[in-house]
């Protein structure tokens, strides 16, 4: 055991580890946001109650049907993505031609109605989700202890990250996505089937929510409040990232996480608004936001 | 049809029939931009394999014709035939499928696509399109500049960047939103044999032009458009003898 400015090494490095998880639910999150943003100019307020329902779905599919994490995993992400395919459909696409604003206020309605349906029944004292055998226990480093399950939730959200960003910005789909992100009418008009695109789009930032809320269940309790709580601070990461960029958002996501820990350690009593007091420095520097472009 | 364009001018009693076989005819084409009715009536066809232009002044509705034709007009009334088939009620999708390549007066290159991305974008809806290496051929700066940033290109080459990504798809009627303005005497030469050698690959095409000089050289006939309508049709060989008469349509 040693110490880093008077504070002991484990202390810090737990608080670093503890920052670095929430950094990984904040670029995922993030990164939906960017995405469903970039292409439908929609403020998917939604996002918390998708990623709660993530959750929920895994916890369904273990207690009701049997289905354990790794099943779960990659089906809870499909089910609320498709639940999401559903939603855009049915109301959100009604909204395009009109202002922002509506869409705005659509999905924060819907957000306010799921976590209520969720709320009333399975109450808000939190559903307890285990660790996947796998990943119990974890390895001392040393200078701290490493839970194997924490260490998984980093390692897969960065490469969900980091695979989401290549398809985006290196592949011939990435390539549809991006140009139909700028001028959807000219992409329309070269014969792309763009509505399908900004449905199959909504739907993929969908399940991104689902993928975080899964890789939570074991972590935090199952709780239909769960995604309330963390979307506010995700939201001031989309906002200092730059609203619309996709690696901003996954860069953003993670430091502000470890950001976050850092002030836990040297400044507990700032840890909750440290955040929020960097989006102000951030507006007032540069408007678009650190990676944003300004249109 | 002829009955409306009689109307505004007397020259236009000489105006032919519309060709329903032709690839491409349109007839009594009307459009809105909102609340605006800006095309009343615009009636010319399109054989396969020709090259025709639109000439008018600003604002005359050229563009707005294009974009009708491509659909992307968000109201639109009348009748426009590809090869066939009736397309008014269709989406650009759907008009983009039958065969119909279209490149915008603002060119619409993508800055957040390289130029090999751009140049690939438009995807392959019939056999029978250029080849990349081809396209290359034709516009050898696109091939140098392949990793740039779309929008790093100059005028000129972003020009055949969106010509060029059009070639690719197997589109047979090529819409050109003025693929001259604002370039260089040497690169709208440069379009100008592009366009001949297209011409000569069996491309039909339709020019929107405000430079009759270079319609001159490339079309085998020219339309008037005035006020949202087809006012006049000039052969290509009867251009000089009509001098005067484009000079007081275009106002130049």
């Amino acid at each position: 055991m040693f110490t880093i400015f008077g504070v002991p090494s484990a202390a810090l490095f737990g608080q670093l580890l503890l920052g670095l998880i929430n950094g990984s639910f904040y670029a995922i999150l993030s990164l939906g946001l960017a995405v469903i943003f970039g292409l439908l100019n929609i403020i998917n307020f939604a996002h918390g109650a998708q990623y709660m329902m993530g959750a929920f779905v895994a916890w369904m599919l273990l207690n009701y049907a049997g289905i354990g994490y790794w099943p779960a995993l990659l089906l809870a992400p499909l089910l609320v993505g498709a639940f999401g395919v559903v939603l855009e459909r049915v109301m959100i696409s009604r909204l395009y031609k009109f202002d922002h604003l509506y869409g705005l206020l659509l999905t924060f309605g819907l957000a306010l109605i799921i976590q209520g349906l969720f709320r009333n029944q399975y109450g808000v004292s939190g559903l307890p989700y285990g660790i996947p055998a796998e990943l119990r226990g974890g390895q001392a480093l040393g200078f701290m202890f490493l839970p194997n399950y924490r260490a998984w939730v980093v390692v897969a959200s960065l490469v969900v990250c980091l695979v989401t960003w290549f398809v985006i910005e290196k592949t011939k789909l990435g390539a549809y996505l991006r140009a139909a992100t700028e001028n959807p009418t000219l992409v329309q008009a070269f014969g792309v089937n763009v509505p399908l695109m900004i449905t199959l789009t909504y739907g993929f930032g969908v399940a991104l929510a689902g993928f975080a809320g899964v890789l939570a269940a074991p972590i935090y309790s199952v709780n239909p409040n769960m995604g309330a709580d963390l979307i506010i601070v995700v939201f001031a990461v989309v906002v200092i990232g730059g609203m619309g960029s996709i690696l901003g958002s996954i860069l953003t996501g993670f430091a502000l996480g470890l950001v976050e820990g850092l002030t836990k350690v040297f400044y507990p009593e700032a840890s909750a608004t440290v955040i929020f007091v960097i989006m102000v420095l951030v507006l007032l520097v540069k408007p678009a936001g650190l990676f944003g472009r300004a249109t | 049809m002829a009955e409306t364009a009689t109307l505004s001018r007397p020259a236009a009693a000489t105006l032919p029939a519309i060709d329903p076989g032709a690839l491409l005819a349109v007839q009594n084409l009307e459009a809105w931009y909102g609340e605006s009715h800006v095309l009343h009536g615009v009636s010319f066809d399109v054989r396969a394999g020709e090259v025709v232009t639109l000439l008018g002044r600003n604002g005359a509705g050229k563009t707005t014709t294009l974009k009708s034709i491509i659909g992307i007009m968000g109201k639109r009334t009348g009748s426009v035939r590809f090869g066939g088939e009736e397309t008014i009620k269709m989406s650009s999708r759907s008009v983009a499928r039958l065969g119909v390549g279209y490149v915008p007066e603002e060119r619409g290159i993508f800055s957040s696509l390289s130029v090999k991305e751009n140049l690939t974008l438009p995807p392959i809806i019939k056999p029978g399109g250029l080849t990349v290496d081809q396209i290359h051929e034709l516009f050898p700066n696109l091939k140098e500049r392949a990793g740039s940033q779309g929008t790093k290109l100059s005028g000129g080459e972003q020009q055949m960047l969106a010509i060029g990504r059009i070639l690719r798809t197997g589109a047979k009627l090529l819409l050109l939103d003025e693929p001259t303005e604002g370039l260089a005497p040497v690169i709208v030469q440069q379009i100008g044999r592009t366009i001949e050698r297209l011409k000569g690959q069996g491309f039909t095409i339709v020019l929107v032009e405000q430079n009759f000089r270079f319609a001159q050289t490339v079309a085998d006939r020219h339309y008037v458009v005035e006020q949202g309508r087809v006012v006049d049709m000039i052969p290509n060989a009867e251009l000089d003898a009509n001098i005067d008469k484009l000079h007081t349509y275009l106002g130049v």
